[in-house]
């Protein structure tokens, strides 16, 4: 799960990690009032959207005054910005933060992330702050320090100063910037996060060690005991169609294509999608009903595939294991029904029970393509979806 | 032969009065698996589907003598019941829980160092000796008994590959469900070693995904060391970066564990890879075929 870059700022407020003064502001009023409490000389007008490259698209503006902050909201509140990773759609900005702007000597970059090979997660820096990691990574690796963390002992001083160190914080500076480092670190496992991004940190004049922005992101299974965190999410940032799908358990994602997909398994959900493409067809989503579908789940999968407008024909996939081919039979006819359908469906059942499922679908009165094969069923919906 | 599972293999059931777990209790033992006791806090001294049922891991190892575990435990106490099986010094643990925080599974990878105990999971569908033992969720008739074997992190797709190899007349040996997850136990590089150490095993199917970079690593290690051939597959090409499929190990992020790049990897190691699910035992075949191991692996 992710949250805005002005609640990561507070929830590291908690623990310890300085973070410049803000606030965040729905409304033009809202943002000039904000920086009159402020009261600095300066101030930054970011948008706050579920993405990064915001600065490059246009959404972070310095105000040297109230009429500019008032200029700069008006500007990017309701605007549409398209990032590197929003997509061509863009997201619209509906949340301004409003923070005090400081004297940046040098920006860092701090990451810590899950490290699957040694199953620990990983403390990254690099002096190389504003730019992508992954773009420092390509170019001059020799600039990534990395410390991994032993979840016993968690982050230790001399890791935290050792980075410091080789990142080049200035000596008088390090004691500020471990202090930040173990707070960070503290923020990450007290949250479940499963990012915790810093890019960039920065050092100012005054001799302050700063986050100027933060992206923290949350193991969404680890949601259930962060109650604090899940009151942060964002519905408006989450897809509609997505945020149905999880409050009946099924994993969706949205997809640009016209061919809706319905099957169990992630890892077949996965393929069902590649193979659709790979006989030219253009998967709408990703869709796994899950290993314990009953026939109102997969009748709510239908819905949801259903609601997005660009589906022109329906896959259903589905090869049963300990989900029953006729439970998948039971509630594909029943969904149809209810629905009515107007699209092409194929269906292919194999596994548990299919004979019974297939009798299922063939006595049905709805129209249904049955399909001998993944490969087969495929091919036939790329066909009638055209 | 098969691997880490056989006939005689006595299995505790972690979790056996939830409804999950019983329901599998009863198809495993209906496979012919000796499931010889289960586990469940509080419900210690009662009988269900014929096992004895213990309060401990520990205390149920003692009684029955068992090897092996199989955790059906709901995700928020899953981490502490890989531990408990662990800390009971069984060979293998198998964990097919879904959902478990990624942090709980970093402590327990911590706590297994320098301890005997093998895990599978979490998040898989469990490991299956064809014929012999079943553990897990996975539906046992698709299988045959054979020479190839099968590791993969998805479990419909194993399912896919077993069945589609059954339908061919190739039977396997034993189908290995790593799972999901970003942080698990056993690895694709374990399996295949195990795999390559097995005299009855003639040849593999390995099932990846997108996410993380196990698939490059096996491949560079099937490279240097495989003696018997490997056919992949990949799925998730279409997967768009950044969204996670399902699986909470399967995600592209920072452009890294994209399928094309595995693939490459996998076609560089002499992996040949399936160019879609429904040609991964027609994929095995062909190089069964080239190396003159088909005949060696029908098995009717």
């Amino acid at each position: 799960m992710n949250i805005h870059e002005y609640q990561g700022k507070e929830v590291l407020r908690q623990y310890g990690v300085s973070v410049p003064n803000g606030k965040v502001a729905f409304t033009v009023d809202e943002a000039v009032e904000a920086a009159k409490e402020l009261g600095t000389k300066v101030c930054v007008v970011k948008a706050q959207i579920h993405a990064g490259g915001r600065g490059k698209a246009g959404g972070v503006k310095v105000a040297k005054n109230l009429e500019e902050v008032r200029l700069y909201a008006n500007e990017i509140l309701g605007k549409t910005l398209v990032t590197h990773q929003t997509g061509p759609e863009g997201k619209e900005v509906k949340r301004l933060l409003i923070e005090e702007g400081c004297d940046i000597q040098k920006e860092y970059y701090i990451g810590l992330v899950l490290d699957r090979a040694t199953s620990r997660v990983v403390l990254m820096a690099s002096e190389e702050g504003g730019t992508e990691i992954e773009e420092v990574a390509e170019k001059t690796p020799e600039k990534i320090f990395k410390e991994e963390i032993d979840p016993v002992v968690g982050l230790t001083a001399f890791q935290a100063r050792r980075i410091a160190f080789n990142i080049n914080i200035p000596s008088n500076l390090v004691g500020q910037a471990v202090k930040f480092l173990m707070g960070l670190y503290n923020a990450y496992i007290d949250k479940d996060c499963s990012i915790a991004e810093i890019n960039p940190l920065v050092v100012t004049g005054d001799g302050k060690v700063m986050a100027l922005d933060a992206k923290l992101n949350f193991d969404s299974n680890a949601l259930y005991r962060r109650k604090d965190i899940m009151d942060l999410r964002d519905l408006e940032e989450e897809d509609a169609k997505e945020i149905e799908a999880s409050k009946h358990d099924l994993s969706y994602v949205a997809l640009d294509g016209n061919i809706g997909c319905m099957v169990n398994g992630a890892g077949l959900a996965m393929s069902t999608m590649d193979i659709v493409k790979h006989y030219g067809g253009e998967p709408a989503n990703f869709l796994d009903v899950g290993g314990s579908a009953t026939a109102e789940k997969v009748t709510e999968a239908f819905k949801i595939i259903l609601s997005d407008p660009n589906v022109k024909g329906i896959f259903v996939n589905i090869f049963g294991g300990i989900m029953k081919c006729d439970i998948i039979a039971t509630g594909v006819v029943e969904a149809a029904r209810q629905i009515g359908l107007t699209v092409p469906l194929v269906v292919r059942l194999e596994g548990t029970n299919v004979d019974l499922g297939k009798k299922i679908l063939a006595e049905s009165d709805i129209d249904i393509i049955a399909a001998e094969s993944m490969a087969d069923g495929a091919q036939k919906i790329v066909s009638l979806v055209g | 032969m098969s691997v880490f599972i056989n006939k005689n293999t006595k299995v505790i059931v972690q979790g056996i009065t939830g409804s999950t777990a019983l329901f599998h209790t009863k198809q495993m033992l209906e496979y012919g698996t000796k499931i010889v006791g289960g586990v469940t806090p509080g419900k210690g001294g009662s009988e269900l589907e014929g096992v004895p049922v213990f309060n401990t891991v520990k205390e149920a190892v003692q009684a029955t003598g068992a090897t092996v575990s199989v955790i059906y435990v709901p995700a928020p106490f899953a981490a502490d019941a890989i531990m408990e099986a662990v800390d009971a010094e069984l060979d293998l643990t198998i964990c097919i829980t879904e959902h478990i925080p990624v942090l709980d599974m970093v402590k327990v990878k911590r706590y297994m160092e320098g301890k005997k105990t093998r895990l599978v999971g979490p998040n898989c569908p469990g490991v299956i000796s064809a014929d012999e033992c079943k553990i897990g969720i996975m539906p046992g008739y698709i299988h045959t008994k054979g020479h190839v074997g099968v590791v993969s992190r998805s479990g419909t797709l194993t399912y896919e590959a077993v069945h589609q190899l059954t339908q061919a007349g190739i039977g396997q040996t034993s189908a290995v469900g790593i799972g999901g997850d970003p942080v698990n136990g056993t690895n694709f590089i374990d399996v295949l070693k195990a795999f390559n150490e097995d005299p009855e095993t003639y040849a593999v199917i390995m099932i990846g995904e997108i996410g993380g970079s196990a698939e490059e690593e096996a491949a560079e290690w099937v490279k240097a060391n495989m003696t018997k051939p490997v056919v992949g597959f990949i799925g998730g090409r279409t997967a768009p970066p950044g969204k996670r499929m399902g699986h909470a190990g399967a995600i592209i992020s920072g452009g890294k564990g994209t399928a094309e790049e595995k693939i490459r990897v996998m076609n560089e190691c002499g992996i040949e890879v399936a160019d879609t699910p429904s040609v991964m035992g027609e994929t095995l075949i062909k190089v069964l075929k080239e190396k003159g191991l088909f005949e060696k692996c029908k098995t009717n």
